[in-house]
């Protein structure tokens, strides 16, 4: 099968380790995937905070190209978090309100000369790698086990909330079971999908980051040696507000871990060489956990 | 003749007793009046700590007419869009579009507590981004916030993490653009209004 990729403006910047690790192991695990032509914003959570109508309109733009472009049941595969909820949400919202959100939309597109029937599935990485190509599969190609590597396997918000059917809402496990098919150890914690601030770290980044020093606490206490992620703004917010955390006051160590892709482990079990993962684009080197 | 004391309570005529049908009227917003006033939806926000109002009170306040309060809170921009409420709520309430409606209104009438005015400002500044270009550029979009508010010390603690994401190639300030944004700008604009939304939700409402 052949997948669709919505990278999302931030999977092409500040996430770009994401991208190439993501499109590296859909690479390794021989399966095509192809980025959307002329794909722009989803709308994130700015857009539909100011008009909801031209937000909807904004992401249901990018449905339409997929649909052309993959034609009848395509998979739009979307990694970033706040992505694969607004394409959800655009999908759910023209079906659940077809007058307020259906028609209108339609009537948007069009001034585009677009359409949309409806038809695209927006799928998360983490769905297709456990449900589509399978455990078994990505376990077989395992080239570096991972053996010893205590992991955090931490989900974030968006993508089990409120929409997601692939995997629970509190607990979910599909990144845990990948991260055990490397051959890793993935840790028991309850804080896999309590969030990291979001965007308030841009905002009132006084908060946003007890929030984010909770949950890498915890992974800590929890033995990890790496938090894993799937989302460019929890890596993000995980990763880079740790020097700050020690200048307000944490002991050395105290609030310190690598940050990284699920998708960085995934390559690097697979064998893929580091350069192509994005390795150095860490603050806190990845390269000695290996 | 003004009054030697302020009054301390409100009259039913201070109150907007049409606001709470405005939120319900938005996709999201109709189960507003189904709320039991449970607060499982404060006890599982992770920033109701913070808040001025939990979300259970800004329902209370919201269906009371309180709309001035609940607009001018800071609740609504300590909402970081986690969805617990609205996956949590048995009531189905959709908590997080409640938020952002209320958002939305306060964007509309221009207000926000002081502290708080990255937020809608960084809002505003994406939107014009994305409206314009297409797409964000994560790199412009920090640059042209921390520039418009002046918040010079805002600027300098995060300016260290700014200059490594550079370093790491993880920023930049290339302008990302999709190929004819003009194209994208006529179906925004097609999309019509808010205020068409709240007429075609009564009418969504009345036909079933």
């Amino acid at each position: 099968m052949k997948y669709l990729y919505y990278p999302g403006c931030s999977l092409k910047v500040t996430g770009k380790p994401y991208e190439d690790s993501l499109l590296a192991v859909f690479n390794a695990l021989e399966e095509e995937i192809e980025e959307v032509n002329d794909w722009n914003c989803c709308g994130a959570t700015a857009y539909s905070a100011v008009d909801q109508m031209k937000a909807f309109a904004l992401a249901a733009r990018n449905l339409a190209l997929a649909e052309e472009q993959g034609g009848e049941k395509a998979e739009l595969v979307a990694p970033c978090a706040a992505c694969y909820l607004v394409l959800n949400k655009t999908c759910h919202s023209i079906q659940d309100y077809p007058a307020r959100v259906g028609l209108q939309v339609k009537r948007a597109l069009k001034a585009g000369n677009l359409t949309y029937k409806g038809t695209v599935n927006i799928r998360h990485p983490l769905d297709v790698f456990a449900n589509d190509i399978g455990l078994e599969v990505i376990e077989k190609r395992v080239k570096n086990k991972l053996a010893g590597l205590k992991v955090a396997c931490y989900y974030g918000c968006q993508i089990v909330r409120p929409y997601a059917e692939f995997d629970d809402q509190h607990q979910p496990m599909t990144m845990d079971n990948i991260i055990k098919a490397l051959g890793a150890e993935p840790v028991n914690w309850s804080l896999k999908t309590r969030c990291c601030g979001g965007s308030l770290s841009a905002t009132v980044s006084d908060d946003a980051l007890s929030l984010s020093r909770i949950l890498i606490k915890e992974a800590k206490r929890r033995g990890a040696d790496i938090i894993t992620t799937a989302c460019s703004l929890c890596q993000f917010n995980l990763e880079c507000f740790q020097e700050k955390l020690k200048q307000k006051g944490d002991q050395p160590g105290e609030t310190e871990i690598p940050v990284a892709y699920f998708t960085q482990i995934m390559g690097k079990a697979l064998g893929i060489d580091e350069a192509k993962l994005g390795f150095k684009q860490s603050f806190m080197p990845l390269e000695t956990l290996f | 003749m003004s009054e030697r004391f302020d009054r301390q309570i409100k009259y039913e005529s201070d109150l907007d007793l049409n606001f709470a049908h405005q939120i319900a009227s938005f996709p999201g917003g109709e189960r507003i009046f189904d709320c039991i006033q449970c607060g499982t939806c404060s006890g599982t926000c992770p920033l109701s700590v913070y808040m001025e109002y939990t979300p259970r009170r800004i329902i209370a306040m919201t269906r009371a007419g309180f709309k001035d309060e609940v607009v001018r809170s800071n609740t609504i921009w300590l909402c970081s869009s986690c969805y617990s409420c609205t996956v949590e709520c048995p009531k189905e309430i959709k908590l997080t579009d409640i938020m952002y409606a209320i958002k939305r209104q306060a964007i509309r009438e221009n207000i926000w507590p002081k502290e708080f005015k990255m937020s809608p400002m960084m809002t505003g500044e994406f939107f014009k981004l994305v409206e314009k270009n297409g797409r964000n550029s994560e790199g412009w979009l920090m640059m042209n916030l921390y520039m418009k508010s002046m918040a010079v010390g805002d600027a300098l603690k995060i300016a260290g993490i700014g200059m490594k994401m550079f370093a790491k190639k993880r920023m930049s300030l290339k302008t990302e653009k999709i190929a004819d944004p003009a194209e994208l700008r006529k179906i925004l604009d097609a999309a019509g209004s808010e205020m068409e939304l709240i007429k075609e939700g009564a009418k969504e409402v009345v036909h079933g």
